[in-house]
């Protein structure tokens, strides 16, 4: 498979500074050892691409508002929101599903497995998620919406920052910064109610009542959704964010991205119309690819870092073809070893099962399904024994033999709990904890608690044990049942 | 000095470093990372103003918000004092079986029970409170003065053998050192006191020594050599023995009479201390 290599980048005629006279502010005219921003106006496009991408930015933005602020019924005294996280009380809710900080693998699972996803996406189809999913794209989308609401579309944004002070440009402005600040404390202030309950805290906030951490949760998040996707937009892509550099390793000549057929399109050229295509491409450098790019590159320049895959450029450039007359798919969602093929006059071969998909997916099952099990049979109750060393065991009058115990058990259910604890190993041993005593002892643990409790297990005289015996402590309530493994040391190895 | 080259591919300088034949490109810095830097200056000079910062010869500038890390741990372990009092407070109310009938009183006492232990009873009784020879082990069932929650409150606070009023107090006598037995008699003794507890021993000694343990023994013993908490006379027929269970210590235990000595806690440490030491003890002991 010939692998095509992208000679397209020519150098551009911008002549070679030293950093020294552009520290001078003399060579380039953009002047300093520093870059500004240059500033990006994309245009609005219409077409399919742009249609998946308003309902990902409806339907992420509505499950991110919404979710806090659905209840979920559970006992008196447990929080009723359906997704809460909830540090004071040390437990993670999610609808039916309740963690405790010991089960933070369970979040690492997802995790993992959330990244896996990733990989494959990537590997399949490039950077969708940096294009359609992505927080900082959808908000920065948003924020187009409100700027073009305020300011118009490129031209119209084109000539009002270049236009000097007047009462029309600073309402307008002023508007588009205001709206922004609200979205911006929309997104801190929705945060927060995924920490607390919602109802409660969002009456709080305003009484002042709400805990410190609320409001700087809230204003910090305000400040970087304002910055982020007000201000910085595709630069916190290019410069900041680490996934550009990392999805290089996960992307092929297989793997499926935004690309410009340059076989079809090149030569290019103006285009009159009645004029003939014959020997010459489809491009009629229209700069529509161009202008509608949210991080202002130009495709036409082959596969770039900055490209962030939303296939915007594709519905622009399809909606000129359409207007020419011309077949659509000039740019297009498509493959290196595709474009490859046809250049050599080959049936173009698309191949989503590759080996590195299927490692993916492999990797994918086994993680998320092991994910699931542990949450699945996640047990009720646990048990754990931490057996005395010191004594390692104590000696009755009567020649008994007596260890001790700590137990700690855990009640994951919403009610308070009555276990019956039993030691099974060693023939007529006896427990005993403060008040009770009898071949088994019972403790109260309360709902959604763990409790610890002293317990000792006596073997009687006479019973002839070897050194060590391998027991097992089996705390039973209802159809709830903990168990541990243990010990009992019965002295054989230190006679009197 | 390097060499500064223009790199074709882009146009740009590059700063003359080659590794490899990588050269590395001397763009320039995006503008906003600069405004960072000042900022972080603003953040300092800030920080200079409002938090303690230069150091000088006689302290340091104090800062407008006048922080102290050494004033906050003060207020920290006033609170601590405040929570303690609280967890005080709870255990004067409370008698000692309340304390050890409630989870969560038993817990507290506990904790406070075993650093105690930690800090003055450990020395003697071992850190796991097993005792050694001499010394009571009190995670046992055999306890030489009472092994009810009162009694050991009692043992603690007022000690054993210390002179002091109300302590715990009796001594054996040392039949041999004091010449009230002939080393002959206490040799017949010994042989009896290891058959009450259930070993084999020479049958003419014990019968000899019969009258003996009956005439000088049994007053304290108790005449099937059961032995009596009120005079902290140990059981001598059970597999427990404070001064060692073999010939040699037990001889030595009669020709002597040794008897230890427990200081009185009383006024060392708070009523409520010894109730939470109280209930440690007992509990770890499985109750009586």
């Amino acid at each position: 498979m010939p692998t095509l290599i992208d000679n397209t980048r020519k150098p551009d005629n911008r002549s070679a500074v030293s950093a020294a006279e552009r520290a001078k502010g003399k060579g380039d005219a953009k002047g300093g050892l520093y870059k500004p921003r240059q500033p990006i106006y994309p245009k609005l496009v219409h077409g399919k691409w742009r249609m998946v991408k308003w309902a990902l930015l409806i339907a992420t933005l509505g499950v991110y508002y919404i979710t806090p602020w659905i209840r979920w019924g559970r006992p008196e005294g447990f929080p009723q929101q359906a997704a809460l996280v909830d540090f004071t009380g040390r437990r993670f809710y999610f609808f039916d599903i309740q963690l405790w900080p010991q089960e933070v693998y369970l979040f690492t699972g997802v995790l993992i497995a959330a990244a896996l996803a990733l990989f494959l996406t990537t590997a399949l189809f490039g950077r969708l998620w940096c294009g359609y999913a992505c927080p900082q794209t959808v908000w920065t989308d948003l924020y187009i919406v409100v700027e073009r609401l305020f300011e118009g579309d490129r031209n119209a944004r084109m000539r009002l920052d270049a236009a000097p002070w007047s009462f029309d440009k600073l309402w307008r402005k002023t508007g588009k910064h205001l709206v922004w600040l609200g979205i911006a404390f929309g997104t801190g202030g929705a945060w927060i109610f995924y920490f607390h309950d919602a109802p409660t805290l969002i009456r709080t906030f305003w009484t002042g009542e709400a805990p410190a951490t609320a409001y700087v949760s809230c204003a910090l998040l305000t400040a970087t959704t304002y910055i982020f996707a007000g201000w910085m937009r595709e630069q916190v892509c290019t410069y900041m964010c680490p996934w550009p550099r990392i999805q290089g390793a996960m992307l092929d000549q297989h793997s499926l991205q935004v690309t410009y057929l340059r076989e079809r399109g090149e030569p290019r050229g103006a285009h009159k119309k009645g004029q003939s295509w014959e020997g010459r491409g489809d491009c009629i450098d229209c700069r529509q690819c161009v202008v509608v790019c949210p991080m202002g590159i130009d495709i036409r320049d082959g596969s770039q870092l900055e490209c962030i895959n939303c296939g915007l450029c594709v519905d622009a450039c399809d909606d000129i073809l359409g207007k020419l007359g011309r077949p659509t798919g000039l740019i297009a969602y498509d493959t290196d070893a595709a474009v490859a093929a046809r250049t050599c006059g080959q049936k173009a071969v698309y191949k989503p099962v590759r080996s590195r998909t299927i490692y993916y997916a492999v990797a994918l099952t086994i993680v998320g399904g092991l994910t699931l099990w542990s949450l699945v049979t996640r047990p009720k109750a646990d048990l754990h024994v931490i057996r005395d060393r010191n004594p390692i065991f104590v000696r009755m009058h009567d020649g008994a033999v007596r260890d001790g115990y700590t137990l700690k058990i855990t009640n994951r259910t919403f009610a308070e709990r009555r276990f019956d604890v039993a030691f099974e190993g060693v023939a007529g041993a006896r427990l005993s904890q403060p008040g009770q005593t009898g071949d088994k002892v019972t403790l109260m643990v309360p709902a959604d608690q763990v409790i610890s409790a002293r317990v000792f297990v006596t073997a009687p005289a006479g019973a002839d044990l070897p050194a060590s015996v391998a027991g097992r402590f089996v705390a039973k309530s209802g159809d709830v049942t903990a168990e541990s493994k243990t010990v009992f040391l019965s002295g054989a190895a230190n006679p009197q | 000095m390097a060499d500064r080259k223009i790199d074709d591919a882009t146009g740009v300088e590059t700063t003359g470093h080659e590794w490899d034949g990588i050269r590395e490109l001397d763009n320039p810095l995006p503008r906003w990372w600069l405004w960072i830097w000042y900022a972080t200056i603003a953040f300092s000079i800030g920080y200079w103003v409002l938090m303690p910062a230069w150091p000088g010869l006689h302290g340091y500038t104090k800062g407008l918000l006048n922080k102290s890390d050494r004033a906050e741990v003060g207020q920290e372990l006033k609170a601590l004092d405040k929570q303690r009092g609280e967890g005080a407070a709870m255990l004067r109310t409370a008698s000692l079986e309340q304390i050890e009938k409630d989870p969560k009183l038993l817990a507290y006492a506990q904790q406070v029970g075993q650093s105690v232990f930690g800090d003055n009873c450990a020395t003697c009784h071992g850190i796991g409170g097993t005792g050694s020879k001499g010394y009571a082990n009190l995670r046992d069932d055999v306890w030489l003065w009472g092994g009810k929650l009162e009694d050991i409150q009692y043992t603690i606070t007022h000690g054993v053998r210390t002179g002091a009023e109300g302590a715990r107090m009796s001594q054996m006598p040392a039949f041999g050192r004091d010449e009230m037995l002939q080393p002959k008699q206490i040799d017949d003794l010994t042989e009896y006191v290891v058959n009450l507890s259930h070993r084999p021993a020479d049958a003419a000694a014990v019968a000899r020594a019969a009258p003996l343990f009956e005439a000088q023994c049994s007053a304290c013993h108790g005449p099937q050599g059961l032995g009596n908490q009120q005079l902290g006379a140990p059981n001598l027929t059970d597999a427990d023995w404070l001064f060692g269970s073999d010939r040699a210590s037990i001889r030595g235990q009669i020709y002597a009479g040794n008897g230890g000595v427990m200081p009185t806690w009383g006024g060392r440490l708070s009523p409520e201390t010894i109730k939470a030491l109280s209930v440690y003890i007992h509990s770890n002991a499985g109750g009586q």
